[in-house]
C-alpha cells in the first residue's frame, strides 16, 4: 500500500473515531447499557453480600470492560441511517474497513478511558499490591480486551436496521448470556464438565483470566494463550462485521 | 467554435440489478471539465443509483465509472477525494455546531487545520451562517441544514460536485441561495453533476441535460437543442370570446394534438406560424375576438414528459 493512501486509511479511522467520540459516548443507550448497567450489576454483586470483593473484582473489572468497550458499536451504524448522515460519511474518502476500524477504536477508547478509571479505584479500595510487570499485564490486557469487545459490538450493528434500539437488543441478547459463562462470578478454576467448556467458548473469559493474573497473581489460562484468543476473536469479529456489512451497507438507505 | 474540454466524469456501461429489476441499464457518457451537467428523470429512474455508483457509494454490476482519469472501482480513495458530494438522503451531524461539521468534512479530504477553518469560516459567511456558525445544527431550519451540507462538501474545493436534489424542499431564499453558490462554483471551474426534479431549474442552471427512465438513458443534450429536437411539442395557445366548434382547427393537418384547459385551448403542432395564420383565418371567417392567443416554443418540461412518457426518444 503506498504510504500516501495508508496516511490516508489513518486519518480516516482517526476521524471516524473522533466523530463517535464526540457524538455517541454521551448518547442515552451508550451510558445506560454502557456504563450504568455494569455499574448497577458491580453493585448488586457488591452491597450488603458477604462476597469477597478483593476476589470477584478483577471478574467484575472484566465485566465493565466488556460492557462500556461493546456499547457504543452497536448504536453507531442504525443510528447515522435513521438520521441520514451515514451516506454522507460513505461518500468522504472512506472504505468499509475503516468505517469498522473507526467504529471499533472508538469503542475500544471508551472501554479503555472508564476502565483505566475503576481499575485504579478498584486497586485503592481493595488493596492489591502490584509489581510494574502486573501493571503491564493489566493494561495490555486491557487495551485488547477492549478492542474484542468494541468489535463485537460493531459486529452486533452489522445487520443493521435503521432502528437502534432493536440492535440493542439484539446485543444485550449476546451481550447478557456471555457474562454468565466468563468465570466472572465463579472462578474458573472451580468450573467442571460443560461449563468448563462453555467458560472457554466466551472471550471474556480471557480477560478475567489475565485481570486475576494481574491483581491476583494466579491465573488458570496461560497469559500468552488468553492475550491470543482476544487477539484471534477481535479478528474474526472485524473480518464479519466486514462481511455483514458489505452485504447490508446500502440497506435502510 | 467550442474548444473541446477533458472528461472529468467518463461512465462507460454502467449496469445495476436488483433482483430481477434493472435500476440502471448499460449506461454511457461522458461530463467535460467546468460544464454544469443536469441528470433528470423521474422517481424510481435510476438517478439516485447513478449518483452512488458515481460517487463510489455504490459498486457497480458492470461497467465503469472513472473521475478525473480515476478508476472508481480500482481506486475508490483517490476519486473520492477529488469530488465533494451531496447525497440525497443525506443530513448534517445535528450533534455538532455548523462549523464543526464543515470542519470534520474538510480533514477527511486532509485539508490542515488552520486552512479548514479559514475556508469554513469564509463558506459560513457565504452561505449566511456566520452569526450561527458555533450553534449545534440541531435547532437549524432544514434550509439552513442545507445549506451546512453544502458548505461540508465545498470546503476542501473540489475538482467535481456531485448534488442529489440539492434544493428540493426548501423555501425559496434557500434555493437562490444554493442555486447562486452552484453557478459561482461553475464559474470558478468546478465541474457540477446535479440531479433534480426541477426542470425549470435544470433548464436555467445546465449547460447540458440527460434524462433518465426506467434506468435507460434516453436523451442527452443542452436544453436548447433538445427543445429543438422536439418540435412536437411546440403549440399554440388561443382563447375565443365566445364558444365554438374548433373542429375545423383540428382538421387543417397542422394540428398534432389539441388540449382544454378551461377556455384556451392548446394545438401542439411542428409548424406554429402556419397554425397561427390558419387560427387567425378561422376567427376572421367566424367573427370570433381573441381574448388570449399565444405561441409556445417546446419547454424542458414538455421535453422531459414526452421522453420519459415514452413518447419519443432523443434524436
Amino acid at each position: 500500500m503506498p504510504r500516501n493512501t495508508l496516511l490516508i486509511y489513518l486519518r480516516s479511522i482517526a476521524l471516524i473515531a473522533e466523530k463517535d467520540m464526540r457524538i455517541y459516548y454521551t448518547k442515552p443507550p451508550v451510558l445506560m447499557f454502557g456504563f450504568l448497567f455494569p455499574l448497577f450489576m458491580f453493585l448488586a454483586f457488591s452491597l450488603g453480600r458477604s462476597a469477597d470483593l478483593h476476589t470477584l473484582f478483577p471478574g467484575l473489572a472484566a465485566m465493565f470492560v466488556f460492557f462500556v468497550a461493546s456499547s457504543v458499536g452497536p448504536l453507531i451504524t442504525p443510528w447515522e441511517k435513521r438520521a441520514g448522515t451515514y451516506e454522507r460519511l460513505l461518500s468522504f474518502p472512506v472504505t468499509v474497513n475503516t468505517l469498522i476500524l473507526g467504529d471499533v477504536v472508538a469503542g475500544m477508547l471508551y472501554g479503555i478511558i472508564i476502565n483505566v478509571i475503576i481499575l485504579a479505584a478498584g486497586m485503592a479500595a481493595f488493596g492489591y499490591s502490584v509489581s510494574f510487570t502486573e501493571v503491564l499485564i493489566i493494561a495490555i490486557s486491557l487495551v485488547l480486551g477492549a478492542f474484542c469487545f468494541s468489535a463485537l459490538g460493531v459486529l452486533l450493528a452489522s445487520p443493521a436496521s435503521t432502528n437502534p434500539s432493536n440492535v440493542m437488543l439484539l446485543s444485550n441478547l449476546v451481550r447478557f448470556p456471555l457474562i454468565f459463562i466468563s468465570g466472572i462470578f465463579v472462578p474458573i478454576a472451580s468450573l467442571q464438565g460443560v461449563a468448563r467448556v462453555a467458560v472457554y467458548c466466551s472471550p471474556i473469559t480471557y480477560l478475567v483470566n489475565s485481570f486475576d493474573l494481574g491483581l491476583l497473581g494466579s491465573a488458570a489460562i496461560p497469559l500468552l494463550l488468553g492475550w491470543a484468543v482476544l487477539i484471534g476473536s477481535s479478528v474474526v469479529f472485524v473480518l464479519l462485521a466486514r462481511t455483514f456489512l458489505r452485504r447490508n451497507l446500502m440497506k435502510g438507505l | 467554435m467550442e474548444q473541446e474540454r477533458d472528461e472529468i466524469i467518463a461512465i462507460n456501461g454502467l449496469t445495476k440489478r436488483f433482483g430481477a429489476i434493472t435500476a440502471v441499464d448499460d449506461i454511457s457518457f461522458s461530463v467535460p471539465e467546468g460544464e454544469l451537467f443536469g441528470f433528470l428523470g423521474p422517481n424510481g429512474a435510476g438517478k439516485t443509483t447513478t449518483i452512488r455508483m458515481l460517487t463510489g457509494i455504490l459498486t457497480p454490476d458492470a461497467g465503469e465509472v472513472s473521475i478525473g482519469g480515476i478508476d472508481m472501482q480500482k481506486h475508490p480513495i483517490a476519486a473520492k477525494m477529488q469530488m465533494g458530494i451531496i447525497p440525497e438522503t443525506s443530513n448534517v451531524y445535528i450533534e455538532l455546531t455548523a462549523k464543526q461539521n464543515v470542519v470534520l468534512a474538510g480533514r477527511f479530504y486532509g485539508m490542515h487545520r488552520k486552512a479548514v477553518e479559514e475556508r469554513s469560516d469564509l463558506l459560513l459567511q457565504q452561505f449566511e451562517l456566520s452569526d450561527r456558525k458555533d450553534d449545534r445544527v440541531e435547532g437549524f431550519s432544514k434550509g439552513m441544514k442545507q445549506r451546512v451540507l453544502i458548505a461540508s462538501a465545498l470546503v476542501h474545493i473540489p475538482k467535481v460536485l456531485f448534488l442529489d436534489e440539492p434544493t428540493s424542499g426548501l423555501d425559496v431564499h434557500s434555493q437562490r441561495l444554493i442555486r447562486a453558490i452552484i453557478r459561482e462554483m461553475n464559474d470558478a471551474g468546478t465541474t457540477v453533476f446535479l440531479t433534480t426534479h426541477n426542470i425549470e431549474e435544470a433548464n436555467t442552471l445546465c449547460d447540458r441535460v440527460g434524462i433518465i427512465n426506467r434506468g435507460a438513458l434516453t436523451a442527452i443534450d443542452t436544453p436548447e437543442r433538445l427543445k429543438q429536437a422536439f418540435k412536437e411539442t411546440q403549440s399554440v395557445e388561443v382563447a375565443f370570446d365566445t364558444p365554438t366548434d374548433i373542429g375545423e382547427i383540428e382538421r387543417s393537418g397542422l394540428v398534432n394534438r389539441t388540449e382544454q384547459a378551461g377556455d384556451k385551448w392548446r394545438f401542439y403542432t411542428d409548424d406554429p406560424d402556419a397554425l397561427a395564420k390558419c387560427v387567425f383565418a378561422f376567427a376572421e371567417r367566424r367573427k370570433l375576438s381573441f381574448t388570449a392567443f399565444s405561441i409556445e416554443g417546446a419547454s424542458l418540461e414538455d421535453v422531459f414528459v414526452t421522453v420519459t412518457e415514452g413518447k419519443a426518444h432523443a434524436p
